[in-house]
């Protein structure tokens, strides 16, 4: 749906420089063939069981759902090998580039965790792989970059702009631009120039595919509510795409930051306005001259100023609904959850924890029956969720 | 009135040559006489940049160029200011004026505010590097009626077959990127480059410049034979950064710059 000549309604495209035009139109026709292509397909199922570890399990939390008053299953993507959903991306991506014959891979990266998925699957194949991530995440996630190190990558330093996300992925792009006949750019989110949007989220469908079949299987209903964290929005689309028009209410947690009525705040969707960054047009944040703002959020892999065009177009077409939850909520839920359940989540899947907290305390009733996608595992937080109790006194 | 035209019929002389400036670089009030003094100077065109916060198409020198001049206040109302107060200038009355930018402020000023302040302010054409033909019918549409020139972007991996498509798109003539990379890269004067455009001349009906990468006097004397004009940004953005006195580096170099174009000549 929404998908003739890469635009989701008035969202999506390809706002890049020429030299890029014929590399889309090269990818869009690997990616075509490659789809229809029986073996191709084989071999994506094959190492998503294998070396990543799919299916992951649909897990019903117990003691979570006594606690809000209804049934809640967490979709457990956290138990992926790298620790995210990420990976089911970037080995579909990683398998079109040796389709396509290119031998080098690059990536952005925010906090690390693509980059890390990138470096694990180039490493995998015995790819050049190069990651190019912002000075001052550097800084922030070094434990990251020594596991990309070790994975063989070559992790180089943006130190333009504001030094993170935003603008590590415009330097993998002028390396794009500057190495296309040799280079496969892998993006880490449904953003980016069409067909990217749609390809990253075709290699995350199997997230919300496995959850039909899954959720049959423990209840005679279908869910009431699918819930998933949004930055630039890869886990939540994967999981709400089979989902569309079919029934539950989906919805999105964006991050509120230091709250939405501040500056510092990653809340694209619902404070953002149109516009057009990295390739395609979406909503982002931007001031009044419209030049791109920084995002803010405690949780690095949701501190991104744009969100998928998808997102936006579903959020138009009120096909989704999206909130927001402060850094503060989703820390509470990081705590919360890792007691409640004796499952650490990542802070950007902590969100969507908050939310369904937050929607308990309004009144969820009895017969809900929500499933959250547990995005990725907190391992990674640890030490900054620490830092940032000891600062705050919390527990 | 069209001063691009006009220029254009002047490449039967020489290549034209046509220095890049980000406008409010180094700070707001130097532009407007670098221009002028360009202008002055013999420069063909002028290329203005409207500075943005992520200038994916830029290397180094003018990423760098783009913060300093936001940081310095410039937003792309004040980029029309500075046309208008260049058009001022009685010397700059034939010197046509192009808008070089990413098509995010634009779109967030209002394409057709933004169309219609540009032609109103002097500006002859707009270059958007973002914006490939798919993108740019609604702009398009807009610059038709108020005469404003639109100049797209041809890359070396361009087919033949699209090299015709952007060719027809363009208006008065299309911008030739020397090499696949970011402006200021180098190995811009290569045989390749010369390969390419002379392919590119193969399929055109219009003019076409080339930029990117083109850094000094022997660079022009090297493509200038197989274009309409070069463009020379980065390399002036260099030596502006450095300057003591920006007007007379920029009229020096644009000087040397238009020496080697006279040198060049025209094979019939």
């Amino acid at each position: 749906m929404g998908d003739r000549d890469g635009y989701f309604g008035e969202f999506g495209g390809r706002y890049v420089p020429e030299t890029l035009i014929p590399a889309l139109n090269e990818l869009e026709q690997a990616y075509r063939s490659a789809k229809s292509d029986e073996a191709f397909l084989l071999r994506l199922e094959d190492l998503l069981r294998d070396y990543a570890g799919r299916p992951t399990p649909l897990y019903f939390a117990e003691r979570f759902s006594e606690e809000v008053g209804a049934a809640v299953w967490l979709k457990r993507e956290d138990l992926l090998h790298t620790g995210a959903h990420k990976i089911n991306n970037t080995i579909g991506q990683v398998l079109l580039a040796l389709r396509m014959g290119k031998r080098r891979i690059i990536a952005e990266t925010g906090a690390g965790q693509h980059g890390v998925a990138t470096a694990t699957v180039a490493a995998r194949f015995g790819l050049e792989c190069v990651v190019y991530m912002g000075e001052e995440d550097i800084e922030r996630q070094a434990l990251n970059v020594f596991r990309m190190q070790m994975l063989g990558a070559d992790v180089v330093p943006v130190s333009s702009g504001s030094k993170t996300l935003k603008d590590a992925t415009n330097e993998a792009i002028r390396d794009w631009v500057t190495n296309v006949a040799t280079t496969f750019y892998v993006i880490g989110s449904v953003v980016g120039p069409d067909p990217y949007p749609r390809m990253v989220r075709d290699f995350h469908r199997v997230i919300g595919r496995e959850l039909r079949g899954q959720h049959m299987e423990v209840s005679a209903k279908p869910p009431t509510h699918l819930v998933a964290c949004v930055g630039g929005g890869s886990n939540a689309i994967g999981f709400f795409y089979d989902w569309i028009d079919v029934g539950p209410r989906l919805i999105g947690v964006e991050a509120a930051g230091e709250g939405v009525q501040t500056d510092r705040h990653a809340a694209t969707l619902t404070k953002g306005s149109p516009g057009v960054l990295h390739g395609a047009r979406s909503l982002l944040l931007q001031d009044a001259d419209g030049q791109v703002q920084l995002a803010h959020s405690v949780s690095a892999g949701l501190d991104y100023p744009g969100v998928g065009p998808e997102h936006a177009w579903l959020n138009a077409q009120d096909k989704a609904e999206y909130v927001s939850v402060t850094d503060a909520e989703a820390v509470e839920a990081f705590h919360w959850l890792a007691r409640v359940e004796g499952i650490i989540p990542a802070l950007e899947s902590a969100h969507a924890v908050a939310h369904v907290r937050n929607m308990a305390a309004t009144g969820l009733s009895a017969d809900d029956r929500l499933v959250i996608c547990l995005s990725g595992r907190g391992d990674k937080d640890v030490a900054a969720v620490a830092a940032r109790s000891g600062a705050t006194g919390h527990g | 009135m069209d001063r691009i035209q006009a220029v254009l019929a002047r490449r039967a002389e020489r290549p034209l040559v046509i220095p890049f400036v980000t406008a409010g670089f180094p700070e707001p009030g130097a532009t407007v006489p670098v221009v002028c003094a360009m202008g002055a100077a013999g420069a063909d065109m002028i290329e203005i940049g409207i500075p943005f916060s992520d200038p994916l198409a830029d290397g180094p020198t003018i990423q760098a160029a783009s913060e300093t001049a936001l940081a310095g206040g410039m937003t792309l109302r004040g980029v029309l200011t500075v046309v208008r107060e260049v058009r001022l200038s009685p010397e700059m009355d034939d010197v046509p004026l192009l808008l070089m930018g990413y098509c995010n402020p634009l779109l967030r000023y209002g394409l057709a505010e933004f169309v219609r302040d540009a032609a109103d302010a002097g500006v002859d054409g707009l270059i958007v590097p973002d914006l490939p033909p798919e993108e740019a019918q609604e702009l398009s549409a807009l610059c038709q009626p108020v005469g404003l020139s639109l100049v797209f972007l041809i890359a070396p991996n361009t087919s033949r077959e699209r090299i015709g498509t952007i060719d027809s798109c363009s208006t008065d003539f299309s911008y030739c990127v020397s090499i696949t990379g970011v402006t200021g890269a180098s190995g811009a004067g290569g045989d390749s480059t010369v390969e390419f455009l002379q392919r590119v001349g193969e399929v055109a009906s219009k003019p076409f410049v080339v930029g990117f990468g083109i850094k000094n006097a022997s660079d022009v004397k090297r493509l200038g034979p197989h274009a309409a004009g070069v463009v020379v940004g980065s390399a002036l953005i260099d030596r502006l950064a450095v300057a003591a006195d920006r007007v007379s580096v920029a009229v020096e170099f644009v000087g040397e710059l238009v020496a080697a174009a006279r040198s060049c000549g025209r094979r019939d």
